[in-house]
């Protein structure tokens, strides 16, 4: 063997770097391998034997006196990377405490090569992608075949229903939501009224912005937003309960008790929905109409009775019950969606973060879904 | 002679291709301290998942009290379950999940429903406690509450998933004591999964042990007989672990 001198690091241990005949490389270790100082060995190690390409390595640790378990792990890593790498390398010498260290890490095993995942194809992404959004569409369904069942019940026998929690779920649902429905519709017709009064100045037609702002509110805009609003508080709230509930076994604790949890926490949440819905639409369409009547008085020189007067020769009370259909079905839609969600959930924190997130979103995309088949529906009719 | 409370006859349980047990049969007798016991994942829990319907079986039948497989969500419960974690409820006091099941499953006034919740929180040493909310009790007093909710409507029957689990020792023999006192005073069947091979040669009258190599249950008996007699070297080197302890 030639030996070669390499170079020595100002730590608690000391590496020699020889040259070993036939290419390969021994690097003798010596004094305390400490995790503190392992970076240090680590980056070393791999620099010099990633450059030499050797063709075998040889670590040597006879003059080791000790070495914990983070400087081994490390060490014993280098080791299995050569090996996977189709480069020869043994550890020898270890003796007393650092051959104990050495067999805890595995130093003699050889390294378990692992299996390369197969790339999946854009294709089969799409396929698994809709497969699994269908298999999801059929859970809500079946969820909601599960819970006209049991209204079903409740008409039967409305003493088994959880009447108890409607008025605080009610509270919790809808007044604590006045707050920001009534800020973000204001702000809604406010933008709608500046937006449409660009445009029909130029045609002098100033007045028709309480028109626009009235009809789109009411039909749409309102009931729409309302309910994204609904989904995100009350929608997310609903199934990071349940889902916790879910996963710390009170569900099953209920169950096991004769309560099930579609008429014990289902029905009582989408009753409040169902039932507060309706009223935070009308108070977003009324703030909407607000916000335009605010910008038709400080921008257009319109008088407030001339807007509101306006306001009421555009509408009729249909596009207002137009408007509260729809509330209705978003809030049937939010409150499956949302319990649903909670109820499925498995695995812990993480696992109720995930419905919790899939709930908001499926939720959404419904919304927009619902509103889109309203208002073709609608149309269609002529309504 | 003690009748079976429970009967399970040729139970397979599992899901999709994977069983944890296959065509296992036991009894349990009334007024029995029932143990089933067995390593991490043999699939203790789950076979009381099975036992309190929570599960359908893959195979096979269970009865209790001679009515078939159990069903929940119809009617009043025929026993109590107390979960591994309590899963007492979070947003209501301890004397409102005890009173739960009472309120719904029977007529009895509002005061007297606050008798018995008063009555059975005392039964498990928890007095005083009816309007503290599960948070601020600790474990063993949460599992002490759940005790006392699965027993509100006096069931003949009650399951204990890891009732000691987490406990201190002191809290563990406590609750062994607690159990001791229901099974003797009130002549109440207990069921009980558990990993506490001490507090099982204590209370345990009869066990099963599950073997998760085999899927089948390897050993049924008095926990104490089986720990010094079984000649099956599985058994032996599971029961065994504290024998000096027991």
């Amino acid at each position: 063997m030639t030996a070669s001198r390499g170079s020595a690091f100002e730590r608690a241990f000391q590496a020699e770097h020889v040259g070993m005949v036939g290419g390969g490389i021994e690097v003798r270790l010596a004094g305390t391998l400490e995790f503190a100082d392992a970076p240090a060995l680590w980056r070393e190690v791999r620099a010099r034997l990633g450059s030499a390409a050797p063709a075998e390595v040889r670590f040597d640790l006879s003059r080791v006196d000790s070495v914990d378990g983070g400087a081994m792990a490390l060490l014993v890593q280098a080791k299995w990377d050569l090996e996977t790498s189709g480069i020869p390398c043994e550890i020898v010498g270890a003796h007393g405490g650092v051959e104990k260290i050495l067999e805890l890490y595995g130093g003699d095993a050889t390294p378990k090569r692992r299996p390369r995942e197969k790339p999946v194809s854009t294709l089969e992404q799409i396929g698994k992608g809709t497969i699994d959004l269908l298999l999801e569409i059929k859970l809500v369904l079946a969820f909601f075949g599960s819970m006209l069942l049991a209204l079903g019940g409740v008409i039967r026998r409305p003493g088994t229903a959880n009447w108890h929690d409607v008025p605080p779920l009610m509270n919790r649902v809808g007044a604590d939501a006045v707050p920001i429905v009534v800020l973000i519709n204001f702000l809604i017709g406010f933008v709608m009224g500046f937006q449409s009064a660009v445009q029909l100045k130029q045609f002098g037609a100033n007045i028709y912005v309480a028109d626009l702002v009235g009809l789109s509110i009411c039909r749409e805009l309102g009931p729409l937003m309302t309910a994204i609003i609904v989904c995100g508080r009350s929608g997310a709230a609903f199934a990071a309960e349940l889902g916790t509930m879910k996963v710390s076994e009170e569900i099953d604790a209920l169950r096991t008790m004769g309560f099930g949890p579609l008429r014990f926490l289902v029905f009582p949440r989408m009753l409040a929905l169902f039932l507060v819905m309706p009223i935070l639409t009308l108070l977003a369409d009324l703030v909407g109409i607000s916000g335009g009547l605010l910008v038709g008085v400080t921008s257009l020189d319109l008088t407030m009775a001339g807007y509101l007067i306006e306001t009421q020769k555009a509408m009729r009370m249909w596009d207002v019950f137009q408007g509260l259909i729809k509330c209705g079905v978003f809030a049937i839609a939010i409150g499956l969606i949302s319990c649903q969600q909670g109820l499925a959930t498995s695995g812990g924190a993480e696992g109720v973060g995930r419905r919790t997130t899939s709930s908001v979103v499926s939720s959404l995309f419904a919304l927009i879904l619902i509103d889109a088949g309203f208002t073709m529906l609608f149309y269609v009719l002529d309504l | 002679m003690s009748t079976p409370l429970i009967a399970v006859e040729d139970l397979t349980m599992g899901w999709g291709d994977v069983n944890l047990l296959e065509h296992a049969s036991f009894e349990v007798l009334r007024g029995d301290i029932f143990a089933i016991l067995g390593g991490s994942g043999c699939g203790k829990s789950t076979l009381l998942r099975y036992l309190i319907g929570l599960e359908t079986p893959k195979g096979g039948s269970i009865r209790i009290d001679g009515v078939g497989a159990p069903s929940l969500e119809v009617g009043r419960p025929a026993y109590g379950v107390m979960f591994q974690s309590g899963a007492l409820f979070g947003s209501m006091t301890v004397g409102e999940n005890v009173a739960l099941a009472l309120t719904e499953w029977t007529s009895l006034p509002s005061d007297a429903v606050d008798a018995i919740v008063r009555a059975k929180l005392r039964l498990v040493g928890l007095s005083g406690f009816e309007h503290h909310h599960p948070s601020e009790i600790s474990g063993g007093m949460k599992k002490r509450a759940a005790i006392a909710r699965a027993m509100a409507l006096e069931p003949s029957l009650i399951f204990l998933d890891e009732p000691s689990a987490g406990l201190d020792p002191v809290s563990s023999v406590e609750l062994d004591e607690l159990i001791l006192t229901l099974n003797q005073g009130l002549g109440l069947t207990v069921v009980i999964v558990t990993h506490e091979l001490q507090s099982i040669f204590k209370i345990a009258k009869t066990c099963i042990l599950l073997d998760k190599k085999t899927k089948s249950i390897i050993a049924r008996g008095d926990p104490r007989e089986l720990r010094d007699r079984s000649e099956d070297p599985e058994v032996r080197r599971f029961l065994n672990r504290t024998t000096e302890d027991a």
